[in-house]
């Protein structure tokens, strides 16, 4: 019989040491999920917060005022063409033209903390409705 | 006014069909029972919520509301026999929003019936609204017809009295509208055995019209959509063949009929409130005979909102007053099994404004 070649010994051991890598990166526990829920929440209890806040804008008007419970949003449409802006837009974009125009405050960055648990506080609420991205 | 159909065409060609013989029933003129009031016109004008942001500095948006529908309805002629407030002149009940709303209401050239709110309410328990605007209820008579005007925004005692630490915080507790700390809203005993006794001197053919901020029956209790004690109020308002319920704080067209009793909504004057099908977590009874008025276009800053007048003539036409947008037309009482709108009732006739998800 032929003796393994040292390559084939070689890939053989760099294969165990790549498969065993990966045998611990993917599978995540019920605590992870759990831990990440959390963390949801706690961003999602924070756009609660801010969506019922006076502050977001100048004039101490509230988004809860003409959206309670986020409703009439349509978080599950966006991004779509929204006729007023000319252009497609994104939910963020909505958000930013409500917090400048009804609310008469300042624009908040895409990535800005704020931003974030605004669109997971309108997402949470519209839970469960199905995508409809594009819908008017 | 809207430009499509001012007051004058309407009466122009309500006058034209009188004269003719075989009519359709909506616009034959209907009796209430055997003693039909008087014709006349009265207005309404609703949910102002005059907000102070601070100082002289008030949200113009909901001043510019409140004055365009007191300029409107001093252009209505022939004039209004009087325009009932239909609550929630304050955003926060204070004395600067009081004023700063009555400064603009005061330049209305007819009498007004004043209803109060939980925003007027809650911060001074109608302290200020009784010693200078109106008792909290009350009755009045006019032309053959019974008006009564109802406090349907009171609630238990112990969030009254107990369960906030100041006046500010319980009014702020009650001006969150989706509140998950907050109360019912109710007409409670002292009020019902008021009305009972104040119907007891009404005949049963005599034409009723109780106004009230909250709807007198129960749609949303997640937003105070409510009364709590709806049905023993409306056991009061049953044995009355021609009674009405008319209602604010819900600043939307609204309409529904619970036995003999039909109700209708108030526009708001400030901003329009989603339809409770919009908060697709939780379940609703939204009349589903109502036809929603068209979904709000947040970029026009006055769409949803308005005013509206009733012609009283034997049932009443409700006339919504809706800026931004074609008005619209109910009609309800008299013979109407329902409360119908003129043009859209048919569901085939509805349009895609209309639908909201």
């Amino acid at each position: 019989m032929q003796k393994p070649s040292y390559l084939c010994i070689g890939l053989g051991f760099v294969t165990l040491c790549v498969a065993s890598l990966m045998a611990h990166a993917d599978p995540f526990t019920r605590e992870d999920l759990k831990k990440w829920d959390e963390a949801f929440t706690v961003v999602m209890k924070e756009g609660d917060k801010l969506f019922h806040s006076s502050q977001l804008g100048k004039n101490s008007v509230s988004c809860d005022m003409c959206h309670p419970n986020a409703s009439n949003a349509h978080p599950e449409t966006y991004p779509k063409f929204q006729k007023q802006l000319g252009k497609v837009v994104g939910l963020r974009d909505m958000i930013n033209w409500c917090i400048q125009n009804p609310l008469e405050g300042q624009p908040l960055a895409a990535d800005d903390p704020k931003m974030i648990a605004l669109e997971s506080y309108i997402t949470w609420e519209r839970r469960g409705v199905k995508l409809e991205p594009g819908k008017h | 006014m809207s430009e499509k159909m001012t007051r004058r065409t309407f009466l122009k060609a309500a006058g034209a069909f009188t004269a003719a013989a075989a009519l359709p029933v909506g616009l034959v003129e209907m009796a209430w029972g055997q003693k039909s009031s008087e014709k006349f016109t009265f207005a309404y004008i609703s949910d102002a919520h005059i907000t102070q942001i601070k100082g002289t500095e008030f949200v113009k948006n909901f001043d510019k509301g409140l004055q365009k529908a007191v300029f409107e309805v001093n252009f209505m002629d022939p004039k209004p026999d009087f325009v009932v407030f239909g609550g929630d002149l304050a955003q926060l009940g204070k004395k600067e929003e009081f004023e700063h709303g009555l400064e603009i209401m005061k330049d209305l050239t007819v009498p007004v019936k004043w209803v109060t709110g939980e925003h007027d309410y809650y911060l001074d328990l109608g302290k200020y609204w009784q010693e200078k605007i109106s008792p909290l209820y009350y009755s009045f008579d006019h032309k053959g017809v019974h008006f009564v005007v109802l406090n349907s925004i009171l609630t238990d005692d112990d969030w009254t009295y107990k369960r906030w630490p100041t006046p500010e915080e319980r009014m702020l507790q009650m001006a969150r509208l989706d509140n998950p700390h907050g109360s019912p809203f109710m007409v409670k005993e002292e009020q019902r055995a008021w009305l009972k006794k104040d119907l007891a001197k009404t005949g049963k053919e005599t034409p009723i019209v109780v106004l009230s901020h909250s709807p007198l029956y129960k749609i949303f209790k997640p937003w105070n959509f409510w009364t709590d004690d709806a049905e023993e109020v409306q056991v009061i308002l049953s044995p009355f063949k021609n009674v009405m319920v008319l209602h604010g704080h819900v600043h939307q067209i609204l309409y529904n009929q619970i036995g003999n009793i039909p109700f209708n909504a108030f526009l708001a004057t400030a901003w329009p409130w989603p339809y409770p099908v919009s908060y697709s977590q939780l379940p609703n009874k939204v009349p589903a005979m109502t036809v929603f008025m068209n979904r709000a276009d947040p970029f026009k800053e006055r769409d949803g909102t308005g005013w509206g007048y009733f012609d009283v003539n034997g049932g009443m036409l409700h006339h919504y007053e809706l800026w931004e947008n074609t008005p619209r037309m109910v009609r309800a009482g008299g013979k109407m099994k329902h409360p119908e709108d003129t043009e859209y009732q048919d569901p085939t006739k509805r349009i895609p404004p209309q639908e909201h998800y």
